[in-house]
């Protein structure tokens, strides 16, 4: 059974179709990129995959693990191993990370019927992540990504990724914003978590990313459907061509 | 017929009240009469309603059907449930005055705890035995306000506090009003003194016992703030779910003193409280700030007035409403500037979130500056949780309920932080806690 299985799916937003029968199938294991030009509805994937309300699916449907992913609540999903690496974090002012943290790790526990983490074993596993990340202590003490720089926002996001151990990870665009160094540590950070029973969509528009995080399949979305799939080959294609090819096709 | 001068039934209830408990009463000669010229001007004004300016928003002619009679003397068993209910609003190390029903109750109370250089005594004696002097001070009041002149009129017990000069008490006193009667009212009236230099914490909180429901509560707080002296005044409103709270504080700030006041309603079907800050000498700190938690049909109305009579001083107001259901909030926050009250700087801040479709925020801020060279500003926001918020922290586990809540208490955090003592913040933090409990 795939970890993942999106099968001709309609999505709508304000009466306007988006997605137009999108096909993808991910396994545990692999690592999926996804590429293609702006606007083609790579976040809108990832928003229904997440359960964002504003989003209408007129057709098709999403199974996790063979379950039906839509009839679940955001957080049922997140529970179940489903993780979104924003696109754009947003800033929580007056909820501080730490309590954050902790509130949502152990919610994610509890609905799994695991015990929640205590104080001490909670603190001690943040910091081990947070030092593996190079993300500095005070940065937990302030709100959640408040006043955070758009690459401390991204690493952010992975920090919360090693933290929770979702089965499947979608990144969105996890590269944008981060400079040289950080995207050699995240990227380190997401690897790091690749295991059989794993999988990952990395939505990226640079090639550069893949060099750290090495895809085994490649797809190019373009106007709300994949339109091909293949091999990291695919990217270095794409990255010489540009996506013109695809306009005629999708 | 003239619609001004015709009488609700709920004033010629409140008529019966007054003529039914006078005997009941403390305080004979002067202390009568000045009830009885009150009781008049009550009775000139009627209840409040919403042709009354400052009184728009909470009609009391339309919230409180009834005026219930004088609640009678609490009997032991009702002194046990009073005492039962305590825990709702303890406050640790709190010194302790008890009122239940209006009336003091030494045995739940604590005045011994409060060591050297504070007076306490009971309104009742010295209406009732003081010189005459201090009987008439008691019920003098510079508002014509007609819920205070029914307070003045109907008040039975409250606490009379004096702290002497350079004195800093060590632990918080705390005001607790408990109600235990049902369908019946309570009018008490508290005087708190603090001298020059000195330092307190002072707490009024009301709670109702197990069982009681559908009382009034008429409040009255005198306050005086010394020159160089602090305080820090907070006030928790955690009523029964049908109750009327009707509450008013009157103070009188004096120079280079602080007073940071803090009000919270977390209960009651109608509650108000009005508070009328003068500041009086120069060179003070004014912070009022508070949060009212409000759900199903529930009333809630702060409504404060700053008037700024002297220059150099500074005023700070932040007020959050938590609004769910069809409850309805009320702001109404008047910063008086007057002509003499140069290099004057005050900013009030007020914002209200709506947790449903059909809760109500009203929001009046207003500002009259008779002073040129002044910093002043105010502002008024409402509106639903951020959707975005909401997403992202259910994208992390959080259920529905949970992740308002955690947005809630941040924006309830906003107010909260600016209470200067950290354990009065956690203490407040926790009531918001245990009402956003409920909602789950
Ligand atoms: N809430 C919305 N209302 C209207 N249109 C929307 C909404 N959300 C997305 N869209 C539209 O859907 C299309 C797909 O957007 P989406 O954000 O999924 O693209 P993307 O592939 O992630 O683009 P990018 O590479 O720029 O991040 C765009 O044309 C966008 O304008
Ligand atoms: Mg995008």
């Amino acid at each position: 059974m795939a970890l993942l299985e999106v099968r001709d799916l309609h999505v709508r937003v304000e009466d306007r179709e988006i997605l137009h029968g999108l096909d993808l199938t991910v396994n545990a294991g692999e690592v999926h990129a996804i590429m293609g030009p702006n606007g083609s509805g790579k976040s809108t994937l990832s928003h229904v995959i997440a359960g964002k309300p504003g989003y209408e699916v007129t057709d098709g449907q999403i199974l996790f693990k063979g379950e039906d992913l839509l009839a679940m609540e955001p957080d049922e999903r997140a529970a179940k191993g489903v993780f979104l690496a924003f696109q754009y974090p947003v800033e929580i002012p007056g909820v501080a990370t730490m309590n954050f943290l902790r509130t949502a790790l152990n919610a994610q526990r509890k609905a799994r019927g695991e015990d929640e983490y205590s104080t001490p074993d909670f603190l001690k596993k943040v910091r081990e992540v947070a030092k593996s990340l190079n993300i500095p202590q005070d940065m937990l003490k302030r709100g959640v990504n408040v006043g955070f720089s758009g690459g401390e926002k991204k690493r952010n996001e992975v920090l919360q990724m090693a933290l929770f151990e979702p089965s499947l990870c979608i990144l969105d665009e996890m590269d944008s914003g981060l400079d040289i160094d950080a995207l050699r540590i995240a990227a380190d950070g997401v690897n790091a978590l690749r295991s059989p029973d794993r999988a990952m969509v990395v939505i990226t528009h640079y090639q550069r990313l893949l060099n750290y995080i090495v895809p085994d399949f490649v797809h190019v979305m373009s106007r709300g459907r994949v339109v091909k799939s293949g091999d990291k080959q695919l990217a270095l294609e794409l990255e010489a061509s540009g996506y013109a090819q695809f306009e005629d096709a999708a | 017929m003239n619609l001004v001068l015709a009488k609700t039934d709920t004033e010629r209830a409140v008529s019966n009240v007054f003529a039914t408990a006078r005997d009941r009463l403390p305080g004979a000669g002067e202390v009568a009469e000045a009830r009885r010229r009150a009781f008049e001007a009550y009775e000139r004004a009627g209840l409040p309603h919403r042709r009354i300016e400052e009184w728009k928003y909470t009609d009391l002619r339309a919230l409180m059907r009834e005026v219930a009679p004088l609640a009678g003397r609490p009997d032991a068993a009702a002194i046990t449930r009073a005492k039962a209910a305590l825990e709702l609003v303890a406050v640790d190390g709190a010194a302790k005055l008890v009122l239940v029903d209006g009336v003091f109750v030494p045995e739940l109370s604590g005045i011994a705890e409060l060591g050297a250089g504070i007076s306490v005594r009971t309104l009742r004696e010295i209406l009732e035995n003081g010189a005459n002097d201090a009987r008439s001070d008691l019920l003098l009041t510079s508002t014509t306000d007609a819920v205070i002149s029914l307070n003045t009129a109907m008040v039975t017990d409250g606490v009379v506090i004096s702290v002497a000069d350079g004195t800093a008490l060590s632990r918080p006193i705390q005001i607790v009003h408990v109600a235990t009667a049902s369908s019946a009212s309570a009018f008490t009236r508290s005087h708190v003194k603090l001298g020059k230099a000195a330092r307190a914490t002072f707490i009024e909180s009301f709670v109702a016992a197990e069982g009681a429901s559908a009382y009034q509560a008429n409040d009255a707080v005198i306050l005086w703030v010394g020159d160089g002296a602090e305080l820090s005044h907070l006030r928790v409103v955690a009523d029964a779910a049908d109750a009327v709270n009707i509450s008013s504080g009157i103070v009188t700030v004096g120079a280079k003193a602080k007073l940071n006041l803090f009000n919270m309603t977390r209960g009651g079907a109608v509650s108000r409280y009005q508070v009328f800050i003068t500041l009086a000498g120069e060179g003070s700190d004014l912070s009022v700030n508070g949060i009212n938690l409000l759900k199903d049909k529930q009333h809630g109305d702060t409504t404060l007035v700053v008037d700024h009579a002297v220059p150099h001083c500074t005023s700070r107001e932040n007020f959050r409403a938590v609004v769910d259901d069809r409850g309805h909030s009320v702001f109404q926050g008047r910063i008086i500037v007057r002509p003499d009250a140069q290099k004057t700087d005050g900013k009030m801040m007020t914002r209200a979130l709506l947790l449903s479709d059909e809760a109500e925020a009203d929001n009046k801020p207003e500002l009259e500056i008779f002073a040129d060279d002044v910093t002043c500003g105010h502002g008024a926001t409402s509106g639903a949780l951020d959707e975005s918020l909401l997403f992202y922290l259910r994208a992390r586990g959080l259920c529905e309920k949970d992740a308002q809540a955690l947005l809630i208490q941040a924006f309830l955090g906003e107010a909260i932080e600016e209470i200067a003592d950290e354990s009065l913040r956690e203490f407040v933090m926790a009531q918001a806690e245990r009402w956003l409990e409920v909602r789950r």
